[in-house]
């Protein structure tokens, strides 16, 4: 297995930029079967969600009980349908956005979230569920075998678990610094991935994608039974619900500012090392 | 003529194409998975992950992994009521009207001798009392006391032929008035989960007789599964070989429409 810092004999240090080999084939493949799962679970999951779109806390949780968090739509004084988002006791207006969305003939239906959201795009909580599970088992098995790959090719721990160096406090601060000016390694710093890049790279790999499996586990009735211990990790079916939907929600965040990344360091150079295994850098402005 | 003179900039910038693009791929995939959710052949391949699930969890839990029992204090307030809250025929009517003393549960099938018992006995039966977490697949819970006799009881009493294989349940409600007459409510479980301990016929619910919202005067409670496993108003218990001659062929109401025959997730 080739790793990030092995340099490509073919590249020509003539032109300022070579190509270095930077990711592995294991990689590669699941990150894009990753990207794959983590689309369709987040469109099939916010349509299962359509079905109660309520989270609560603890073993148990209906409409009887006080949720923690809600969208849904309801009757204003003044007669008009509004949709609103509940967090605790704090109610934001959502109409239009969520809980209430405007449809083509510009009526407004009772509906978390709009369909553009959602897999499939119309209500349906039986194909939501069939698309949600099938690639469940696909980012289950995908995640085993990134971390068997990443344990026999040493990608996890010489790429992304931090060096002694780089978790120094002066090192953290510098690269947060870097971030805020929007300034991208060259050269041969482009080889290795930053502090920051490893804490949110292992914060998703370590973290995130486990609770997700585990939250999503502690959900079904057969695996409770199963692994009793999955319900007391989360503190109940309702709370691992709720969890569920938070880390989806962070996972989504980390998507968005790692897209962001990737745009403002170059896409094209970053879209194709994740493609081909290839990353160009810069000869000239060796660190 | 203007339509052949090429523009003399670029019509779009860089940053507005890759964002149109991202836009437009977004949306294709998107409608895509509108229409892979169309396609019998797409939908084949996904329900594959049903067989899937049900072997691993069958190979992990089998007969021996028991669903959470909670304390009293754990008990919802309010139980919901889901799905049929009253049965709607005249049938159903004049059984509650006197309390269903006439009210007697059939099994039958692939059974050695057929039974009909009444409320009387099977509350003369060993009884089970467990309290568990219902959950629905919309996604909530609910904890419940339940108290019955266990199906094992009952099909030790009929015996079973060898070729019996699944435990079918015919139940009063019509939940869906239906042309081809699919709409009454049944449900099928395997031997392993009709022979599992916790699985009963309760008759009570939070030490009070089933109410007819939650199903009376009899449900299966088949604890490792989701709630429209649980069937309510049952009126018959049929021991058979094969669930493709049933309703629409896939075991169940829900079943037929889409849903997972086997609810453990």
């Amino acid at each position: 297995m080739t790793s990030l810092s092995t340099a490509d004999p073919q590249a020509s240090a003539s032109s300022g930029r070579r190509l270095v080999q930077r990711h592995a084939l294991a990689t590669r493949l699941t990150h894009w079967i990753n990207s794959l799962c983590v689309t369709v679970l987040l469109g099939s999951g916010l349509q299962i969600f359509l079905a109660h779109p309520a989270l609560y806390w603890g073993q148990s949780g209906a409409d009887a009980d006080r949720p923690a968090f809600e969208i849904g739509a309801e009757t204003s004084a003044d007669g008009a349908q509004k949709g609103f988002v509940r967090l605790g006791s704090a109610t934001f207006d959502t109409t239009g956005k969520l809980g209430l969305i405007g449809n083509a003939d510009g009526d407004f239906t009772e509906r978390a979230f709009p369909r553009w959201a959602t897999i499939p795009g119309w209500r349906s909580l039986t194909l939501g569920r069939r698309w949600h599970f099938f690639f469940a088992w696909l980012f289950a098995a995908n995640l085993a075998a990134y971390y068997i790959f990443g344990l026999i090719n040493s990608h996890l721990r010489r790429d992304l678990v931090p060096t002694r160096q780089q978790l120094h406090p002066r090192e953290i601060l510098a690269d947060i610094v870097d971030h805020l000016k929007l300034k991208f390694p060259k050269g041969e710093a482009a080889r290795h991935y930053n502090p920051l890049q490893k804490f949110a790279y292992l914060g998703v790999i370590a973290l995130l994608a486990p609770t997700m499996v585990l939250t999503g586990l502690t959900m079904s009735p057969g695996m409770d039974a199963i692994l009793p211990w999955l319900v007391e990790l989360f503190g109940g079916r309702q709370s691992a619900r709720t969890i569920h939907f938070i880390a989806a929600t962070l996972l989504v965040l980390f998507v968005i500012v790692h897209l962001v990344m990737v745009l403002l360091a170059g896409p094209i150079n970053g879209v194709r090392a994740m493609i081909t295994g290839k990353l160009a850098i810069s000869t000239e402005d060796k660190k | 003529m203007s339509g052949i003179l090429l523009p003399k900039r670029k019509l779009i910038g860089r940053r507005k194409f890759l964002g149109l693009s991202v836009a437009g791929l977004g949306a294709t995939m998107l409608g895509g998975c509108d229409r892979l959710s169309e396609s019998p052949k797409f939908e084949e391949l996904l329900n594959s992950a049903e067989g899937l699930t049900y072997r691993a969890q069958r190979l992990l839990g089998g007969r021996k992994s028991m669903a959470r029992e909670f304390a009293a204090a754990d008990l919802s307030p309010d139980f919901k009521v889901n799905g049929t809250h009253a049965p709607d025929t005249p049938e159903y009517a004049a059984m509650q009207e006197n309390g269903f003393a006439d009210w007697r549960l059939r099994v039958d099938g692939l059974v050695v001798s057929p039974l009909d018992l009444s409320l009387a006995d099977l509350r003369a039966m060993p009884q089970r009392a467990q309290i568990t977490r219902h959950d629905c697949v919309e996604g909530w819970s609910a904890i419940g006391k339940w108290q019955g006799a266990p199906l094992a009881e009952i099909l030790k009493r009929s015996g079973l032929q060898p070729s019996a294989r699944f435990a079918v349940f015919h139940c009063a409600d019509v939940y869906e008035h239906a042309m081809d007459g699919t709409g009454q409510y049944y449900e099928s479980i395997d031997l392993i989960d009709a022979f599992h301990p916790q699985t009963i016929l309760a008759h009570r619910l939070n030490d009070e007789a089933l109410s007819v919202g939650h199903g009376a005067p009899l449900r299966l409670r088949v604890e490792r599964q989701l709630g429209y496993k649980q069937a309510k108003y049952v009126m018959r218990i049929e021991m058979t070989d094969r669930l493709d001659q049933l309703g629409r062929g896939k075991g169940g109401f829900w079943p037929d429409r889409g849903y997972e025959w086997y609810a453990g997730i």
